[in-house]
C-alpha cells in the first residue's frame, strides 16, 4: 500500500475515533442533577461491559467448552473480589488448561 | 508526595489493563500483518486509536484500499459506546482535572480504562488518571508491535488463552459490583439477555456488533434508571 493512501486511512480511523471520546468528556463540564440521567450513568459501565462479554466471550476461544471453562474460572474469581489481574489470569489458565486437554483428547 | 502517590496507584491500576492489552495488541499486531500491512503500520494504528475493535475492523478495510465513507461510518459506529463512557466518565472526574487533561484522557479513554475509572466510586484525580492511563498505552503498542514483528512464533494455543484475558477483566469489574446491588445484577442480566438475542436473532444479527451493543446497553441501563433510579450517585465528592 503506498504512504499517502496509508496515513489517510489513519487519519480518518484515529480522528473519528478520538472526536467520538473526546467531545463528551470536554464539552459536558456541568454536574448533571438530572435523577434519571444519572441514573442511566450510573448504570451504563456494566451495562456495556456485560454486552460486551456475553455471549462474545464464547467465540473467543478455539473451543466453546474452554471458553466457559475460562468465564467460570473468572466468575469464581471475581466472585471473591481478587484483584483484575488475578481474575484475568485465571481466565487465561482455565482456557489454556481446558484446550491442552481437548488436544489429548480429541 | 500525595501526588505522586496518586500517580503510583494510577500506574497500580493500570498494570492490569496493560497485560491484558498486551495479549490482545499482539493478536491485532498478527492479524494486521496477515492481512497485508506493515509492521510500522500496524503499530501506527494502535497507537492512533487505542481501540480494539474499531482496529480489528479496520484492516480489512485499509487492506483491500476500501471505501474512506465506508471506514468513517463503521468507526462511528463501531465507537459510539465511548461518547457515553465520556459522558459518564464527565461526572467522575475530580476538581484538579485541567481542560488539557481531558483531552488528554480522551485520547486513552478505553472501555477498561473507563470502567476502572467509574469503578473507583468516587472523583478520579489528575495523577490517578495519568498513570491510569500510561500502561495501557504502553501495553497497547508493544503488544501490537511484538505481534506485527514475532506473530507466527506464539503457537495458537497460547494465542487462545490470552484471549480471554480482557472479558477476565470485565468479570472482575461487574460481578463485585453486581454481587453488592441487586438492581446493578438486574441490570447485568437484561443486558446479557438483550446481548443474546441480538447475537442469536436472524433479523437482529444484521445490525452492526457497535450499533448492538449502544442499544442493548443504553436499553438495559434506561430500563432500569426508570425503575431503579440510583438515590445518591457515589456523590462525586471535590475534596
Amino acid at each position: 500500500m503506498h504512504n499517502a493512501h496509508f496515513f489517510l486511512y489513519l487519519a480518518v480511523t484515529a480522528g473519528i475515533t478520538y472526536l467520538v471520546r473526546m467531545v463528551p468528556l470536554v464539552l459536558v463540564k456541568r454536574k448533571i442533577r438530572n435523577r434519571f440521567l444519572l441514573s442511566f450513568l450510573h448504570y451504563i459501565p456494566y451495562a456495556v461491559l456485560s454486552v460486551m462479554t456475553v455471549p462474545a466471550i464464547f467465540y473467543a476461544t478455539e473451543s466453546h467448552w474452554s471458553a466457559a471453562a475460562g468465564l467460570l474460572a473468572a466468575l469464581v474469581a471475581a466472585y471473591f473480589e481478587r484483584s483484575l489481574l488475578f481474575v484475568a489470569a485465571s481466565a487465561c489458565g482455565a482456557v489454556f488448561v481446558v484446550e491442552v486437554l481437548l488436544r489429548f483428547l480429541g | 508526595m500525595k501526588k505522586k502517590e496518586e500517580f503510583i496507584r494510577g500506574i497500580r491500576d493500570g498494570l492490569p489493563i496493560c497485560f491484558g492489552y498486551i495479549s490482545v495488541s499482539f493478536a491485532f499486531g498478527i492479524f494486521a500483518v496477515a492481512s497485508g500491512l506493515g509492521t510500522l503500520e500496524a503499530l501506527f494504528l494502535s497507537m492512533a486509536n487505542v481501540t480494539s475493535a474499531g482496529q480489528f475492523a479496520a484492516v480489512p478495510i485499509i487492506a483491500a484500499g476500501g471505501s474512506l465513507l465506508e471506514l468513517a461510518l463503521m468507526q462511528l459506529v463501531i465507537n459510539a459506546r465511548y461518547a457515553l463512557m465520556s459522558l459518564s466518565l464527565s461526572q467522575r472526574l475530580g476538581a484538579d482535572i485541567r481542560m488539557r487533561d481531558r483531552f488528554l484522557i480522551a485520547f486513552v479513554n478505553t472501555d477498561e480504562v473507563f470502567a476502572v475509572a467509574a469503578g473507583q466510586g468516587k472523583a478520579v484525580e489528575r495523577r490517578y488518571m495519568h498513570g491510569l492511563i500510561l500502561t495501557p498505552f504502553l501495553g497497547w503498542s508493544v503488544g501490537t508491535l511484538l505481534g506485527a514483528a514475532a506473530g507466527d512464533i506464539l503457537p495458537g494455543i497460547l494465542v487462545s488463552a490470552l484471549g480471554v484475558a480482557i472479558y477476565g477483566m470485565f468479570v472482575a469489574i461487574v460481578l463485585p459490583s453486581a454481587k453488592k446491588s441487586k438492581p446493578t445484577a438486574l441490570c447485568v442480566l437484561l443486558a446479557i439477555f438483550l446481548s443474546c438475542l441480538f447475537y442469536y436473532i436472524p433479523v437482529l444479527q444484521n445490525i452492526p456488533g457497535g450499533f448492538s451493543i449502544i442499544i442493548c446497553a443504553v436499553a438495559a441501563s434506561a430500563v432500569m434508571a426508570a425503575v431503579r433510579p440510583v438515590v445518591e450517585i457515589e456523590e462525586v465528592d471535590h475534596a
